[in-house]
């Protein structure tokens, strides 16, 4: 049984794929960027941190890919270890908020009343801030350090995964197959999340990689405005914020390279999103 | 064709096919139809779901989706061939020449523009009116269609009115412009029977008044007989059978409209008839139901009531028995309390007050949210309305059936559970290679299989069925209530019957009880009941079902 139902997926999996070359090609880009993260450590070619000062502001060469910053830091091994960071940050963000707002969301959207209520107005407590604001003001508040910024992307984002579950939940809870579940034994709570949260999965699925891409720009955004990871940590948004200083004489690599990572980093999740959906919803299968 | 024609035919389709293209390739939704229509006629055109019915609809107004293309064929419409009228043509033929009624009342209006200005939108759009006149017309329009209060009404949003009273206004914009051709497509389902009469009533009345030729889509023969002077069958894109209705009912010449004549539930039709003989499940060899007197009750509710939070009451003073392998039916009007009333005694919702007894144990004081845990779960279960929404699409066949056996019969997966499933699955008469599909993957017909085979799954002792068929085609229906009726016999099961079809409620029930707007209007044995209702209310609900006059002997 279930190993049909993995070769159906698969299957189901490739066929969406082939329809659909944007996903593939957004997919293959995630994954690359996935494997660059993990293996970062073997693949620099020189030590991201230590500066050699006679090697400062040299132009992309046979030996420095992507060329070298002020200190002779070598910008495509910074580039590729950052990528560890910016990506653990979003991740680990993404999957906080969606662990907690799919459920706070779907449990609202099940029981309405007072609690549907006043999670609604904390909500729109939260929505009511800019939300990259509120970011800044919590990294501020709590200090420069990777959990925080990694809470404060994860608060930013509840909100949408919260209204989302529960619009989701409540449009399905009144179904036949709800009610029947609660006929075959089931409790409220175990309906919720066993039965209702994987029906609303599929179009959490595309939310949650609109995120990441949302949650790298902001974790680099935070870098950029100084209130992010420190230097020399590599990090794109900090090397963005470096490099800038440069742009006026022409030392355009600084910049080009982690915008361009940041760039299709973002690019790479918006684009996967919708295929996602393609291949999660059963109904799509034929 | 009736009488001789002399006069041109209003309408006249010849040999139309429809294409849709989809993602497996071409379909033919319509294969060669060929009708016509005289002014002032009403046709009906009847068959069940996939039947083609609707698309010949749409290909006659243009309205295809962007899919659909009209392969071949001919309209021809006053004369003048409109199979591939575009742009300034079609504007003109759409509403001043032809309208079109759909079955949605509510969906078709637009819920952010008032009725009033949405009937003078459909003025405006064909006639050079001034925005006061065009209002003055919608209100007189209002007025024909008798919605009462017209003048208040004018101001109303679509939600704010009923469903009945949404399809009139409807009816009024599709009058607007005097077409000389109305195309109803279904414009009564979903609609109460009541509700329904006046609908028919009021349409068959313009249409008579204005001259205006009707085409009736239905999949409701019944219907179609009581309205229409003349009815065509489809089946499958193709037109199997034109007459009278009376000739269609008493003497059908096509074995599928034999099939659809036969499945048909009419006032005096027994289970056993819904089918032709060589598809008919055997009934078991049980002689005749145990008598229900006698043996213990197996269900007392006792002065139950539900009050909404809102201070709504959806139920006041319910009380009624019910003894073991008795089937019990509860009929009403959508609002009458009676979908409320089944979940109470499912346990899936609370009672405001009253008690309720399940087999001498009471069951109303435990509240619904811990029924779960309860002995007693497994020996009340409920067959759900619309087979579409009542298995979890994440759950094939297999799981769906064997979800109650590892809740309710502490069963673990294995050979045991899958033999159990498939016995399940052998006795609703569904195929067991169809256990490892979604429920996409499944025809409605199958799909209320699996939801009855979930429900007999741990054998239970009262069965709540809500409206177990009413999404169903008649010709399924009639598999599944027969299916339903078996069952019953095998496991001397209690049947709860929801429903709003009183032919059904009939044919399925020894005794029925009729609610109206939460409260009991009338109980008693269901042929007694039906024959001779005691009540002005009883008496309209079977008054209003159409039906069609026994066969003369």
């Amino acid at each position: 049984m279930s190993t049909i139902e993995t070769s159906s997926t698969l299957r189901h999996t490739a066929f969406v794929l082939r329809g659909n070359p944007v996903t593939a090609i957004a997919a293959a880009g995630a994954l690359l960027l996935a494997l660059l993260a993990i293996s970062a450590p073997w693949l620099t070619p020189y030590d991201p941190i230590a500066s050699e000062v006679s090697a400062a502001l040299q132009p992309p060469s046979a030996a420095h890919w992507f060329g070298t910053d002020q200190l002779g830091r070598d910008v495509l091994s910074r580039l590729i270890v950052a990528s560890r960071l910016d990506l653990t940050i979003a991740v680990t963000a993404v999957a906080v908020s969606f662990a907690l707002g799919s459920v706070v969301g779907a449990l609202c959207g099940y029981a309405g009343g007072r609690l549907d209520n006043a999670v609604g107005r904390f909500v729109d407590v939260l929505m009511a801030f800019p939300l990259f604001v509120l970011a800044m003001a919590m990294v501020a508040a709590l200090g420069n350090r990777v959990e925080n910024i990694v809470i404060a992307t994860a608060i930013i984002n509840l909100p949408f995964y919260i209204r989302f579950a529960r619009a989701e939940v409540n449009i399905r809870r009144n179904l036949g197959w709800v009610e029947a579940a609660r006929a075959c034994g089931e409790s409220h709570v175990a309906v919720v999340l066993r039965f209702l949260l994987p029906n609303v999965l599929p179009a959490m699925a595309v939310q949650m990689s609109l995120n990441l891409g949302w949650a790298i720009l902001n974790a680099a955004g935070l870098s950029f405005i100084g209130l992010g990871v420190k230097p020399p940590t590599p990090e794109w948004g900090i090397m963005v914020a470096e490099g800038a200083r440069f742009i006026s004489t022409g030392r355009w690599w600084l910049v080009a390279f982690p915008g361009l990572a940041l760039m299709s980093a973002v690019l790479c999740f918006n684009l996967l999103g919708d295929g996602l959906r393609d291949i999660l919803d059963p109904r799509m299968r034929t | 064709m009736i009488g001789s024609e002399s006069t041109q035919p209003l309408l006249e389709v010849e040999n139309l096919k429809v294409t849709f293209s989809t993602r497996r390739g071409l379909v033919e939704a319509v294969r060669g139809v060929s009708l016509s229509l005289q002014p002032g006629e009403m046709l009906g055109l009847v068959g069940e779901s996939g039947s083609g019915k609707s698309v010949t609809g749409f290909a006659i107004t243009h309205l295809l989706d962007r899919a659909g293309h009209i392969t071949e064929g001919l309209i021809r419409f006053k004369g003048q061939d409109i199979t591939r009228a575009g742009g300034a043509d079609l504007r003109s033929l759409h509403g001043a020449a032809m309208a079109m009624i759909f079955q949605n009342p509510r969906a078709a209006l637009n819920p952010i523009r008032t009725v009033g200005q949405q009937i003078a939108d459909a003025i405006l759009a064909h006639r050079r009116l001034s925005r006061a006149e065009a209002q003055a017309e919608a209100l007189s329009l209002l007025k024909a269609v008798q919605i009462r209060d017209p003048e208040r009404r004018m101001g109303a949003y679509p939600h704010e009115l009923s469903g009945g009273m949404c399809q009139r206004v409807m009816i009024a914009v599709a009058i607007s412009c005097n077409p000389s051709l109305l195309i109803a497509d279904e414009p009564t389902t979903g609609l109460d029977v009541t509700t329904q009469k006046v609908v028919m009533d009021l349409l068959a009345r313009i249409a008579a008044d204005r001259g205006m030729a009707t085409i009736l889509i239905t999949h409701d023969l019944g219907l179609a007989a009581r309205y229409c002077a003349r009815v065509v069958v489809m089946e499958q894109g193709r037109l199997v059978e034109e007459a009278e209705p009376l000739t269609l009912f008493h003497r059908p010449q096509h074995p599928y409209t034999r099939r659809l004549v036969a499945a048909s539930p009419t006032a005096t039709s027994r289970i056993e008839d819904l089918v032709p003989d060589g598809e008919r499940i055997p009934l078991v060899a049980v002689t005749e139901l145990p008598p229900p007197h006698g043996t213990p009750l197996l269900l007392d509710v006792k002065a139950v009531s539900k009050r909404f939070d809102d201070g709504t009451v959806g139920v006041a003073d319910f009380s009624m028995t019910m003894r073991g392998g008795e089937s019990v039916g509860l009929v009403g009007e959508s609002g009458s309390g009676k979908s409320t009333t089944s979940r109470m005694i499912c346990r899936l919702i609370d009672a405001s007050a009253g008690e309720i007894l399940f087999d001498g144990q009471s069951i109303g004081q435990i509240p619904a949210r811990d029924f779960h845990r309860s002995e007693l779960r497994r020996d009340i279960q409920i067959v759900f309305q619309d087979p579409n929404d009542s298995l979890n699409p994440r759950y094939t066949a297999f799981d769906c059936i064997a979800h109650p056996l590892l809740r309710l019969m502490n069963m673990r997966s294995g050979d045991k559970l899958r033999q159990r499933v498939e016995e399940c699955a052998d006795r609703v008469g569904l195929p067991r290679e169809l256990l490892s599909r979604f429920p996409h993957q499944l025809s409605g017909g199958q799909k209320a299989r699996v939801g009855i085979a979930r429900a007999i799954a741990c054998k239970p002792r009262l069965l709540v069925l809500d409206e177990p068929t009413a999404a169903l085609d008649v010709s399924v229906q009639a598999v599944v209530l027969q299916l339903l009726n078996k069952l019953r016999r095998e496991d001397n099961l209690a049947f709860l019957f929801v429903s709003h079809d009183l032919n059904v409620v009939r044919m399925m029930c020894d005794r029925t009880i009729v609610l109206r707007t939460g409260v009991i209007v009338e109980q008693g044995e269901s042929r007694a009941l039906f024959a001779n209702p005691q009540t002005d209310y009883t008496r309209e609900l079977v008054d209003a079902v159409p039906h069609i006059a026994p066969a003369p002997a």
